[in-house]
């Protein structure tokens, strides 16, 4: 007997567990009949998870997060019981303010500090020169993508609301804003970034791990009350996942991995790119330059899998520092509960956080962040909404 | 309803066709102050320069997250603008995104004003919904048609048939088969590539 199962999800190499659970046969191999239906809007994803016409959906993690308090939308408890990805987003520039930043920069160029000073300095000088402030992409209210450039570019002094323009673009409109000049710049996951620099319109100036060492990006999110009434359906849903994660996460099954995941169905690009993002080794700028890294993508590896709750009041406080969400402690409450680690154990078992595992955030700049003590460590933030 | 009271309604849909159809609808219904926005680069811009009440948008488009912006608190938003959302409303919502499309209200309006105009949005996309599909299916049997009439030829040419013979054929090779006239007619098409 198949459980039938619609699952929503937008083209995006960090869906990549759920279409291999799909597609290769380990959410059959549990039972579970997986109809995925691809989506254009993290809107529509949230609506139709919301009212029940999907059963599960790749989610933005923050987005999971804002339906269960209710913010800017009807309240819709959500729950993680599976994390589909780390990192994995990038932050591209055009190639004029790619030069502006290299020609103001005091330091290593990968170091985000280095970088958010120096664009600092291209700000001021071009309201000095009556310039229009720099625009900047990203996908959502309440996308990892908007705190990520956020907490970059007001580490460097720039405040996001007064100095520069935050601009929401779908993902398939970011590269050709880009190239006709309508945003200066923008913050994606892949392959968008890839794209931009293989047209020779964008360059590659950080990955977001350049910012946060480990940062929740998509979760597998459920409703909870479906969560509550179906765990066996939940536990199936994490052991495919998990067994498709780790079959990702194999060096030797990438190639079969991005081929699965470029059909024109599912993400639909080159399978090239998406190995590219898969193996952390990319194209940074439109010369053919590469840089590599172990922590641009993490899909299961590193016991990252499963949902960790700091995670979640990580992205709470941005809410709160962003003038988004209000300060409250049960709120804080809801938004860590929407990360089940309990739900992720009890599926696949407890294991020990393996001896190369990530430390959940792991800021450049800032103190160390303490989910127990979210004024204090908002405190330490001159730039943002919130005031202590 | 009085001109003056009529809220300012934009339709945010790159599909020509449809937005005529909701338009005229609520200009039907006495909503006489409508504007179709079928451009989406710098979606903001264009609707702040309409300054509407009511945003109504189809849910194939992408540009809905841009909207959902709207309710933040930032420079690049000029005039708060909340959804349709209350708790009790969820069958709306859910009709409306069944429906596939989706309202956008500015503060103030109220609730009453509101439920006519989605209610009218929802019946008017259904409705498209249903002429899109008869079309479709007009489409398809229009294909089929131009499939059977080749394979009547060939059969004509190849046996010697008159065109009702070759019909006659036709129809009882499908009985035979338990197959649609046009599906054995397709495979002839088939074959006769093969064989050229």
């Amino acid at each position: 007997m198949t459980t039938p199962l619609r699952i929503g999800f937008i083209p995006l190499v960090d869906a990549a567990a759920l279409i291999v659970a799909a597609d290769k046969g380990f959410a059959a191999a549990e039972g579970l009949d997986i109809t995925l239906v691809r989506e254009v809007s993290w809107s529509n994803v949230r609506d139709k998870l919301n009212i029940g016409l999907f059963d599960a959906a790749h989610l933005l993690a923050p987005v999971a997060i804002a339906s269960s308090l209710g913010l800017g939308h009807v309240k819709v408890p959500i729950v993680a019981p599976f994390n589909l990805g780390l990192n994995g987003n990038a932050i591209t520039v055009s190639p004029s303010l790619h030069a502006d930043i290299m020609k103001e920069i005091d330091g290593d160029r990968f170091d985000p500090m280095a970088t958010a000073l120096a664009l600092s300095r291209v700000v001021a000088k071009r309201r000095k020169s009556g310039a229009e402030p720099l625009i900047f992409g990203m996908t959502f209210p309440f996308s990892t993508h908007n705190y990520q450039l956020r907490f970059w570019m007001a580490a460097g002094g720039v405040d996001p609301d007064e100095d520069v323009r935050l601009v929401v673009l779908p993902p398939p409109y970011m590269v050709d804003s880009l190239a006709n000049g309508h945003v200066d710049a923008f913050c994606v996951g892949a392959p968008w970034n890839s794209i931009a620099v293989d047209l020779g319109i964008g360059h590659i100036l950080h990955f977001v791990s350049d910012i946060l060492v480990a940062a929740a990006e998509k979760v597998l999110a459920i409703r909870q009350n479906w969560a509550e009434k179906s765990p066996d359906m939940v536990a199936a849903l994490v052991r495919a996942h998990l067994r498709a994660a780790e079959f990702i996460e194999q060096p030797d099954n990438r190639a079969e991995a991005a081929a699965i995941l470029a059909q024109p169905e599912r993400i639909g690009v080159d399978a090239e790119v998406i190995q590219r993002t898969l193996d952390g080794r990319l194209k940074i700028s439109p010369d053919g330059a590469k840089r590599e890294s172990e922590r641009y993508l993490l899909v299961g590896r590193q016991g990252v899998a499963r949902p960790d709750p700091a995670q979640a009041a990580w992205l709470y406080a941005q809410m709160v520092r962003w003038g988004q969400a209000a300060m409250k402690p049960d709120a804080l409450k809801t938004a860590m509960d929407v990360f089940r680690p309990g739900l992720y154990d009890a599926a696949v078992g407890h294991h020990p956080a393996p001896a190369d595992a990530p430390q959940a955030i792991g800021a450049f700049a800032g103190p160390p962040f303490d989910p127990d003590d979210i004024r204090g460590h908002l405190a330490a933030f001159k730039i943002g909404h919130w005031k202590p | 309803m009085a001109a003056e009271s009529s809220p300012k309604i934009v339709i945010v849909d790159e599909s020509p066709i449809r937005a005529a159809i909701l338009e005229e609808g609520l200009r039907e219904a006495g909503y006489t102050s409508v504007v179709h926005i079928s451009e989406m680069h710098s979606l903001l811009a264009r609707i702040y320069a309409v300054d509407p009440d009511i945003i109504v948008i189809d849910l194939e488009n992408p540009s809905r997250d841009v909207l959902e912006q709207m309710f933040q608190v930032s420079r690049a938003v000029r005039r708060p603008i909340a959804m349709f959302v209350d708790q009790s409303d969820a069958a709306s919502i859910e009709a409306s995104v069944e429906a596939g499309v989706s309202a956008y209200i500015v503060d103030g309006l109220k609730k009453e004003r509101i439920k006519p105009i989605l209610d009218l949005c929802v019946s008017r996309f259904n409705a498209f919904a249903r002429l899109q599909d008869e079309l479709d299916r007009a489409k398809h049997a229009l294909e089929e048609r131009k499939v059977i009439d080749r394979a009547k030829g060939i059969l004509m040419k190849l046996k010697g048939l008159t065109e009702d013979e070759a019909y006659v054929l036709l129809r009882s090779t499908a009985m035979r088969e338990k197959k649609k006239i046009g599906e054995i007619a397709q495979s002839i098409l088939t074959a006769s590539e093969l064989l050229k």
